[in-house]
């Protein structure tokens, strides 16, 4: 007996699943370089709205178009992926469908995987042609070019090859379109291979199946380097998604002392210092490693889809702000911040670099109106806003760094209670106007 | 008329030994700016209607601190926060209600945290309770079949989630009640969020006032209701932008409510 492709398939699985699981340490590492932040809390709404909003889609489905032709991908990926446990077993063990055996139902099972194969197939097609021949704008906005734009198009010839051999590998095994079982759509394609010999037709059969497997284990692999690693990650982004009401942004526990210190009769103000071990709090963010580990995962999860971004009152009136935009810069720079620590033995070593200016400029920062538009329309529950608050704290209380009129406004707050010039004491005035 | 309002001070309340049954936080806009004043006075009007037990701050309201927050100055909105706080828990305050949404989402949502516990309601909230109670009764009078449209203030809708009560009270005026493009969960915002009332806007294409009136617009109403002295203030400039003042107004609930009781 010859072994050889049983020994070459174990290979190519070891090998291919062996990478992946090496990025995914390295996913999780980089993920971990946020702070910590409790996610303890509201289990059962968390289990939810990851039941509901990742394997529910109910958020893709408020634009229904893209959310139907999603749905059908997404339901075809789970689904055909019962196929792949059929080939991997048949790789390993040398035998030919092997589920084949169980009778009628292995045709309803196959023939099921064939009409999704298809549908996902023409899903592609029609998000290919929304990106590329109707030029959808959110597809087309300024941070959508380069690698962004490719990786999106990658990303569908990719899942249109994989369809494709599928048909294929299915088309071409005469055995298979002999039992007439299953093969509803490949019956229509194994005519174009009529004219051909029985083993030209094998070599066919064999290739598209090797080309299959060896491409589900390629995009797997290219997952970690692509936007596409929201068909995983959305299930614990949704899960640790905001729970709380949208209006409401966290206080900061460490302003909540101090606040608590200076608002206390009983301290003694001139009493020393304890000696502090710690370096004394950063408040806000000006770089990856100031945000926590949820919105790090966050930009993982991000799929550039752009849904935040066309729904941003900012982004509509022409301002730089994109929040799509914040959640790639904070993945690039967290990327970035990754090789920086593989490069130097495992700590990081300052690059001059940081989130703030050299990726996310002020000018974009401060042009949110913390509506919430964007975590509103996010199909994954990702929360670009908390991002966008954490980096103007830091420029506020870390750089004094508002913008003039800002600064009038809370000298104004500060010293009369309103943000305008007016004495707290004519507050009841218009009782008598 | 404004010398028959009553509209009496915790303090005197205080004074009197009596606990009213809500306290109305007035707010900085519905306290200084002269278009949120005719508002407060509006929702006040109703409040003596309804014969509402009720109390402001007065002078010793202050701002709670969300422009400052949403500025990034977390520091000063802590301040307020917890000098507001000190007030009201002296007080006892167990129930609050503003027309304001940003005040009501502040002290709802983040005051809690900093040990500021109430039951906080938005202006139309109220009215609607009011009404529902038989407190309050309203008849369509002068906005009978007026086309009216609504614009959700983002700290009340999508910030949360009281998207009914507005159009629940828009109906009851029996009127007609058009959406616009953007609505509910999907509302554009009028572009005063986040302290941008404070600043000039970003380098743009356009005012996102006026992006938002233009959806207004595009439905042809009589009337653009507005339940936030902000949004009010944003849609009120919009409006003027597009030279419609003479086709269209710009008015609060409570304004609409007051006026059709011929208050």
């Amino acid at each position: 007996m010859n072994y050889i492709p049983n020994i070459l398939f174990a290979i190519a699985l070891i090998v291919g699943i062996g990478y992946f699981a090496k990025n995914v340490k390295k996913l999780i590492r980089n993920i971990k370089l946020g702070h910590d932040v409790d996610v303890s809390d509201n289990t059962s709404q968390r289990w939810k709205n990851m039941a509901m909003i990742a394997l529910g889609q109910s958020k893709m489905v408020k634009r229904p178009i893209a959310g139907f032709l999603h749905i059908i991908v997404y339901v075809g990926f789970i689904i055909i992926n019962i196929e792949v446990l059929e080939i991997i077993i048949d790789g390993l063990a040398g035998t030919h469908r092997i589920f084949s055996g169980i009778g009628p139902l292995y045709g309803v099972l196959i023939g099921a995987f064939e009409v999704l194969a298809l549908l996902v197939f023409v899903s592609v097609i029609i998000f290919w042609l929304r990106r590329n021949a109707i030029k959808i704008k959110r597809f087309w906005s300024k941070e959508m070019t380069a690698w962004p734009k490719n990786d999106a198009n990658y990303i569908l010839y990719i899942e249109m090859a994989l369809m494709l051999l599928f048909l294929v590998m299915n088309a071409t095994d005469l055995k298979f379109q002999a039992m007439n079982n299953g093969n509803v759509i490949s019956q229509f394609i194994a005519p174009l291979f009529s004219g051909l010999s029985e083993g030209t037709i094998h070599i066919i059969e064999r290739s598209a199946w090797w080309m299959h497997i060896l491409g589900i284990l390629g995009f797997l692999n290219y997952l970690y380097f692509s936007k596409h690693l929201h068909i995983l990650l959305a299930f614990p982004n949704t899960y640790y998604g905001k729970v709380k009401p949208k209006g409401e942004l966290d206080n900061l526990a460490s302003v909540t002392a101090e606040v608590k210190l200076m608002m206390d009769p009983n301290v003694d103000p001139f009493a020393a210092q304890p000696e502090s071990t710690e370096a004394p709090a950063k408040f806000g963010a000006s770089d990856v490693q100031d945000l926590n580990w949820v919105q790090l995962l966050n930009a993982y999860t991000c799929t550039e889809c752009g849904r935040c971004t066309s729904e941003c009152p900012a982004n509509q009136t022409g301002k730089k702000l994109s929040p799509r935009k914040i959640m790639m810069d904070t993945r690039d720079r967290l990327e970035e911040v990754g090789k920086n620590i593989d490069a130097n033995g495992g700590t990081f070593k300052e690059d001059g670099k940081q989130l703030l200016d050299d990726y996310i400029t002020r000018e974009e920062l401060w042009a949110c109106t913390t509506c919430n538009a964007c975590t509103e329309a996010c199909p994954v529950s990702i929360d670009p806003l908390s991002i966008i608050m954490d980096m103007r704290r830091y420029l506020v209380m870390e750089q004094s760094a508002a913008p003039m009129e800002l600064n009038n406004m809370m000298t104004n707050v500060e010293n009369n209670g309103a943000p305008w010039p007016y004495n707290q004491m004519d507050r009841l005035n218009w009782k008598n106007e | 008329m404004s010398n028959t309002l009553k509209v009496p001070t915790m303090a005197e309340y205080m004074a009197e030994g009596k606990q009213p049954e809500v306290l109305f936080w007035v707010g900085c806009m519905g306290s200084f700016d002269d278009r949120a004043k005719k508002v407060t006075k509006a929702f006040v009007r109703l409040l003596n209607r309804a014969n509402v037990d009720f109390a402001v701050l007065g002078t010793e309201e202050s701002c709670t601190g969300d422009p400052a927050k949403r500025a990034g100055n977390e520091f000063l909105f802590q301040m307020q926060a917890v000098t507001n706080i000190e007030v009201l828990n002296a007080y006892e305050i167990k129930k609050i209600v503003t027309a304001c949404p940003h005040c009501f989402n502040t002290i709802k949502n983040e005051y809690p945290g900093l040990g500021g516990n109430y039951q906080v309601m938005h202006h139309t909230q109220f009215l609607k309770s009011l009404l529902d109670e038989g407190r309050l009764t309203i008849e369509g009078g002068q906005f009978k079949g007026k086309r009216i449209t609504f614009h959700d203030p983002c700290y009340l809708g999508r910030a949360n989630n009281v998207y009914e009560a507005p159009r629940d009270l828009i109906r009851k005026l029996d009127a007609e009640l058009v959406e616009m493009k953007s609505c509910k969960s999907r509302g554009l915002c009028c572009g005063a969020g986040g302290a941008q009332m404070f600043k000039e806007a970003e380098p743009g294409n356009k005012e996102v006032n006026v992006a938002r009136t233009e959806q207004a617009v595009d439905v042809k109403p009589e009337i653009i209701a507005a339940g936030c002295p902000f949004c009010n203030t944003m849609m009120t400039d919009g409006v003027k932008a597009k030279d419609k003042e003479s086709e269209i107004a710009v008015m609060d609930i409570a304004e609409l409510i007051a006026n059709a009781q011929d208050l």
